[in-house]
């Protein structure tokens, strides 16, 4: 057996990546940022508001978080869903008591299904950011592009007008994307995006219609990650977020600030007995000199300021 | 031949069974009890692999955007934290490198090179394996790798990894046959080992699956603050053991995983607790390689083998 000879040929092996999407940069040697008021961190809380359907499709894959028990599955489809009824305020009421503006990132079809959410999280005066159609329509190369291209644009098109809000922000549903989704974003009004986990600061990608920023959201400490696939405690994952954010302030004040990014779910950290630790994350960030807390898209200004 | 299922063995039929008790006395340099090295893999995952039959590169269709971002963070921000913490307590690596790397991020390699670390092989690229290759491809990846490290660093290869361990029976001859002394894929002991091979002197170089944090955290699911304390469990004990005979503690790491902020302090605080040791040779693993042999450990593990299959009639 043999294979062709194709596969010991390495067309993208050169300098720097891969892929003409990005370029390579070393975290620690780059142009020091500086946030608004001399701010080492800029905290960047993230809350997915999503909807499973009941038909969700497992092709090509399912998004992480997905319904999992055989067809129909009551089970996860109500806890799911449990985020959308009492999860989400939940977590807005903490963030109202302790006077943090934030994003959230909502599923398009959430604003069709429940309004009330959305004019909740706007009220308060947090950030929506498109999150995809729903929790089923993943993106994947094997769409047309003119097929994504009608979820993205459906999607905007919804949140844009049940939020009034410019919606200039994108989370891809299991952050899953095309060759193409970065194209289609900067396309249709988009200027940054949430799916890639590979800095601590925002960078620039290229996109055929100009540039995008990519903004920092951590893949390891996402609550849903921690709970479902690590297996951790909630006083475990409080652990970790505090030692994140002890090294990455540290880091800032010879390096220039840094993004402390929190990803939550409606539907993990808006449970009763969680909702205590996520006090305790946002007590101890915020109790540092030093942290300005702010929607994603200010925070894409205030780089794209000194980029 | 087209369509033959490879054949399939009962054993991997690379070494001999030894039991630990009353082996040949192995002494380390300075006659230090335990040798521990450190064994970063530094990695390029592309972004559009071509499939291998055995083994899809991605879970999901190409791009995976997240996946190859989560690997990406390593070569971008993981690996400064790492060589941090490796400098502060006095460690060289020994880069298990996908030597693609090299043309890639030549930025890394320069560091790691300035630090006098070495370079041992871990394939082209971590998504490309060697399952279903002919044995010539596959010497023709070993002569790339020699080629492409030599090219960069100057330094001659003396160790293996292979590509996310995918072997072939034949690579352990074609990989002695090139030139390499030491080999990373197999775990059963604490001591370096003879391998069997056509051809020169292969031995196992302990490299360890338990410390190795993409098992811990990928697979174990650890949490940082424990992999800290699983590191220095495993040294207390071999230190301990160390006491009768020469022992090897590795620690693999992954800058994408340990490198990142929620993890690299516990990491850096077990390893100063190494090093805070003095019977602690901070090596690598060529120089535990060449001591091995020096030391005439290599000739009298032969021997004991021979002796333990004459004695119990096993061969």
């Amino acid at each position: 057996m043999s294979m062709p000879d194709a596969y010991l040929h390495y067309a993208e092996r050169h300098y720097g990546m891969d892929h003409k999407r990005y370029d390579w940069s070393n975290l620690f040697e780059r142009k020091p940022i500086a946030w608004p008021n001399g701010a080492r961190i800029a905290l960047s809380v993230l809350t997915h508001v999503q909807h499973f359907p009941l038909d969700m499709p497992a092709k090509p894959f399912k998004a992480p978080g997905a319904l999992m028990m055989p067809y129909p599955d009551f089970r996860y489809y109500t806890n799911r869903d449990y985020g959308n009824r009492l999860g989400v305020y939940r977590i807005l009421k903490v963030l109202r008591e302790k006077g943090l503006q934030t994003s959230f990132a909502v599923n398009a079809i959430v604003a069709d299904r429940y309004p009330a959410i959305v004019r909740a999280i706007t009220e308060d005066g947090h950030e929506i950011v498109a999150h995809g159609l729903d929790m089923g329509k993943v993106h994947h190369s094997g769409l047309t592009v003119e097929d994504e291209q009608a979820i993205i644009a459906g999607s905007l098109d919804l949140l844009r007008q049940k939020s009034g809000q410019a919606v200039v922000g994108w989370l891809s549903p299991g952050r899953a994307q095309s060759f193409k989704t970065p194209d289609l974003l900067t396309a249709h009004g988009v200027n940054y995006c949430l799916d890639w986990a590979n800095d601590d600061l925002p960078y620039y990608m290229h996109t055929e219609k100009g540039q995008i920023v990519s903004m920092p959201l951590a893949y390891e400490i996402d609550d849903r990650v921690a709970a479902d696939e690590y297996f951790h405690s909630e006083p475990e994952w409080v652990q970790q977020i505090k030692d994140r954010f002890d090294v990455l302030y540290k880091e800032a004040e010879k390096y220039g600030g840094r993004v402390m990014s929190l990803p939550l779910h409606s539907w993990v950290s808006g449970m009763p007995y969680r909702i205590a630790y996520l006090c305790e994350i946002l007590d101890y960030i915020t109790s540092h000199q030093g942290v300005w807390t702010a929607p994603a898209h200010e925070i894409v200004t205030a780089y794209e300021a000194q980029a | 031949m087209a369509g033959k299922q490879p054949e399939m063995r009962s054993d991997l039929g690379l070494y001999d069974y030894l039991p630990w008790p009353n082996r040949p006395k192995i002494t380390w340099p300075g006659n230090k009890k335990l040798a521990v090295w450190i064994a970063p893999n530094i990695e390029f995952y592309e972004y559009d692999p071509p499939d291998n039959p055995t083994r899809k590169p991605w879970a999901r269709p190409n791009p995976d955007v997240l996946q190859y971002s989560h690997r990406d963070y390593g070569n971008r921000a993981g690996w400064q934290r790492m060589m941090a913490a490796m400098d502060a307590a006095g460690f060289r690596g020994s880069v298990s490198l996908n030597v693609a790397l090299c043309e890639h991020h030549p930025e890394i390699i320069k560091a790691c090179a300035d630090r006098g670390w070495e370079f041992f092989s871990h394939g082209i690229y971590n998504t490309r394996y060697v399952y279903n290759l002919d044995i010539e491809q596959e010497r023709a990846i070993i002569r790339d790798a020699f080629e492409t490290v030599r090219n960069h660093t100057g330094q001659k290869l003396a160790g293996w990894l292979s590509p996310a361990l995918s072997n072939n029976f034949w690579t352990m001859d074609i990989l002695s046959e090139a030139g390499i002394q030491y080999t990373c894929d197999m775990f059963h002991d604490d001591q370096p080992m003879p391998v069997h091979v056509k051809s020169g002197q292969l031995i196992s170089m302990p490299y360890s699956l338990e410390m190795n944090d993409v098992i811990v955290y990928n697979t174990q699911k650890v949490t940082p603050r424990h992999y800290g304390e699983i590191i220095k469990r495993q040294f207390d004990q071999l230190y301990k053991d160390a006491d009768e005979s020469g022992m090897v503690m590795c620690i693999p790491l992954h800058p994408y995983l340990v490198g990142q902020p929620h993890r690299i302090e516990a990491f850096a605080e077990a390893i100063a607790y190494i090093s805070g040791h003095d019977g602690v040779w901070q090596t690598t693993g060529r120089e535990i390689a060449q001591a091995y042999h020096a030391s005439g450990a290599y000739d009298a593990m032969k021997a004991a083998i021979v002796a333990h299959h004459a004695e119990w009639g096993t061969n």
